[in-house]
């Protein structure tokens, strides 16, 4: 079944890179949900956040692909309960109908929502959450006239990571330790050793 | 006991080499000279004058192949890297003359041929102003190279040639190409020598091997009762023929290859059970869904060898070995997956398993083979109608040359049959557009083929289409003088889409009858000399007069115009119900 995944990569920091990965997904036809690109925990290195709707057999093979390219360090993907995320949104409305209705102030405290903007004309509200979060504060703010809305891509920190410092280590190395190679057969024996 | 102290010796440390200041056209020169380049193919145009310009005093050092189309250039090229073992340099310009690399990326993407290819550049300033001749040539090349780099500054070019040249061979081989703007061709800088590239903080080219895997596979090897070895081009390229042939022999299994695979056994080998695939032989096929453990070596089950995926194979155990960790469980899932360089695996494997023999198993090959030569063999090669075939042409040419010239193929019935009944006697001797499938490869390639390994035969075996798609590069073999025997299979049709229309479109022929001009006629136009033969008296007379020629020479055969090619597994058919007709 299709799912939910989030693909991490973390690679050099290149031109045309972005480009490379984008048309691994696309060439496969599969639809780029939300994309991000950041540095990482060590500079120099950028960091991929994609998510995707897929099989996990296809993610898997994607994901090995991906790191196939030279610029590539590492690929990783998860589902949405190994990764900590959040996105962020910012809502435009106008001032005057929010400061009639002191409920509007109440909602937004309940949804973690805070001003960023106050301006007569208008005011630019901002959320971080969980995308159920974020699409509920519009239902909530669009009887009061909701002018403008924009989502940010998701970032998303892997739960069981350890960071990349030490992987990085291993990859300045001249011959690859056993750290680099991850490989999901090792130690399970016959359990994997199935068709 | 005393010691004497030795003086530190004066005047011997080493010396730097003197800065000189050169062109950034200069330096991609001297680049490939450090990296043993020793021939490129080329065309020149306005973008890459500068490096032209500075080839003018390199001449002795470098031969250039003025090719008629940059694709002849990179076909050339790829040529030249199958049959030397060695990277392919080519030379285009921006615009057009990039774009036209296009195919041959393509094709040396997919069949993993390693190449340079160096693209001139508009300006930097001038880059996305929709300058004369400016094209996106690395978002264009993007998914068809392994690596490829806009250089805007000079400076950057020895250590990206560098790069360049390490990527392009290390691991799993593949094309590189590297831009380079005019500006960077001309700007003079001071140059420090040249340091060859051998990492890649990013870059794995090939994963470390896994000791318990080889234990795990030797141990399925030493149980199994019916293995079968099927094997690709990773032999040829990782370089491990001997490693792989002492595998076998110790292990005592029947072997089968895929045409990308073809001649890195000989063909005379007794385990050599043939050719796999859509056109290959009936045991192989059909015994690979009877075989207990298949061992893959250095192969990536491409869908014209697996047929219906979902019934390849699935009674048995898979080893597969490849140096690529994204090929595996790519197509076919693997019991024991053996990552890592089959020059290293092998032997590392050949040392844990048990020497053994399965005469019987072997024996089932040899009764399916005898089987395939009373309905598919025999008639191709003994025909007994007045029409030449394509196979006793081949039969023929394998009597005369002994198995040791360099076959070049195109694509379509002439490349099955010459993949099937050329004989081979040493590695790196077929040369074929096996994964793309590129039409008018033959030709291109034949003539980097014969140049990277310029003691031997190359005979370019071609059909009336593929020949017609890159016939322009007569233009080169004549120039160049490069001694290629071209071999045009005339069957006056686009015989393979025709087969696949008598067969499952109804004999709707739908444009696959081609006409083509007098061969003979064209080649004499470019100073080749050459004849057309229709009559089996007069086949091995003139082949054997094509072979003897000083130079090049092309001979054109008439042969039987609705000839079908097979055993054929049907699309969408599983390996076991291969046709016979």
């Amino acid at each position: 079944m299709k799912q939910e995944f989030t693909v991490t990569v973390y690679t050099e920091n290149q031109i045309g890179l972005l480009n490379r990965i984008a048309i691994m997904f696309s060439r496969r036809k599969i639809n780029i949900e939300s994309l991000n690109t950041s540095p990482s925990e060590i500079e120099g290195i950028h960091r991929f956040t994609i998510v995707i709707n897929e099989l996990e057999e296809v993610v898997k093979k994607l994901a090995r692909q991906i790191e196939k390219q030279v610029e590539v360090l590492k690929a990783y993907y998860n589902t949405n309960d190994e990764i900590v995320w959040q996105e962020l949104a910012l809502y435009k409305v106008p001032t005057d109908e929010i400061a009639e209705k002191v409920k509007v102030e109440r909602l937004l405290r309940e949804y973690g929502a805070r001003a960023v903007v106050i301006r007569k004309d208008y005011t630019v509200f901002e959320t971080t959450g969980q995308r159920e979060e974020i699409n509920k504060l519009i239902a909530v703010l669009e009887p009061y006239g909701l002018i403008e809305f924009v989502r940010s891509a998701r970032v998303a920190i892997i739960k069981a990571s350890s960071g990349f410092h030490s992987k990085l280590k291993e990859f300045e190395k001249r011959e690859p330790g056993e750290e680099v190679i991850e490989n999901e057969y090792l130690g399970q024996g016959d359990q994997v050793f199935t068709m | 006991m005393s010691t004497i102290e030795k003086a530190p010796a004066k005047g011997k440390t080493k010396e730097k080499p003197a800065v000189k200041n050169i062109s950034g056209s200069v330096a991609v020169l001297e680049a490939f000279l450090e990296e043993g380049v020793s021939t490129i193919f080329g065309y020149p145009g306005g973008a890459i004058m500068p490096i032209y310009d500075a080839l003018y005093d390199y001449q002795e050092k470098l031969r250039h192949i003025l090719v008629r189309h940059e694709q002849g250039g990179i076909h050339a090229a790829q040529g030249y890297a199958r049959s030397s073992g060695d990277v392919g340099v080519v030379f285009a310009t921006s615009g057009p003359g990039a774009t036209n690399l296009v195919t041959g990326l393509a094709d040396a993407m997919i069949d993993s041929t390693p190449l340079v290819c160096i693209t001139g550049q508009v300006f930097a300033h001038l880059l996305g102003t929709d300058a004369f001749q400016e094209t996106d040539v690395i978002n264009i090349t993007t998914p068809v190279t392994k690596w490829n780099y806009q250089v805007t500054d000079a400076t950057e070019i020895p250590s990206v040639l560098a790069k360049a040249f390490y990527i392009a061979r290390s691991g799993r081989p593949g094309p590189v190409l590297i831009d380079i703007t005019k500006n960077a061709q001309l700007q003079k800088f001071d140059y420090e020598g040249y340091t060859k590239c051998d990492h890649v903080r990013s870059y794995r080219p090939k994963p470390i091997v896994r000791k318990e895997y080889i234990a795990e596979a030797a141990k399925l090897i030493n149980e199994a009762e019916k293995p079968f070895v099927i094997f690709g081009q990773g032999v040829i390229l990782g370089k491990a023929e001997q490693e792989f042939i002492k595998f076998i022999e110790k292990a005592g299994i029947p072997t089968a290859w895929t045409i990308m695979g073809l001649s890195a056994i000989p063909s005379d080998h007794p385990l050599n059970v043939g050719m796999l695939g859509m056109h290959g032989n009936y045991g192989p096929n059909v015994l690979t869904n009877e075989c207990d453990v298949l061992i893959a070596i250095g192969m990536r089950f491409d869908d014209r060898v697996t047929g219906r995926l979902d019934k390849y194979a699935k009674q048995a155990k898979v080893i597969h070995l490849d140096i690529d960790p994204a090929e595996v469980d790519k197509n076919v899932k693997s019991t024991v997956p053996v990552w890592g360089d089959c020059k290293e695996t092998l032997p590392l494997l050949t040392a844990q398993i048990e020497q053994k023999v399965y005469p019987q198993w072997l024996q089932k090959f040899k009764d399916m083979m005898k089987e395939e030569e009373d309905s598919c063999i025999t008639p191709e090669l003994n025909p007994t109608s007045d029409q030449l075939t394509m196979g006793e042409v081949i039969k023929n040419l394998n009597e005369l040359t002994g198995g040791d010239a360099i076959i070049v193929t195109d694509v379509g019935q002439h490349q099955m049959v010459a993949c099937r009944y050329a004989k081979f006697t040493q590695s790196k001797s077929n040369v074929t557009s096996g994964g793309l499938g590129t039409m008018g490869f033959a030709l291109p390639a034949a003539i980097g083929a014969k140049m990277g390994a310029p003691e031997r035969t190359t005979v370019a075996i071609i059909g009336d289409g593929g020949f017609q798609m890159t016939l322009q590069e007569l233009g080169t073999i004549m120039q160049s003088e490069i001694d290629v025997k071209i071999l045009i299979l005339n069957n006056q049709f686009l015989g393979m889409v025709r087969q696949w229309q008598q067969l499952f479109h109804d004999k709707r022929y739908s444009f696959v009858d081609i006409a083509s001009p007098d061969f003979v006629q064209v080649a004499k136009g470019y100073n080749i000399p050459g004849q057309s033969v229709s009559k089996r008296a007069d086949l091995k007379k003139a082949l054997t007069e094509m072979l003897n020629t000083k130079g090049a020479y092309l001979l054109e055969v008439m042969v039987g115009k609705e000839n079908n090619v097979f055993p054929m597994v049907p699309q969408g058919c599983s390996v076991a119900e291969i046709r016979l007709k």
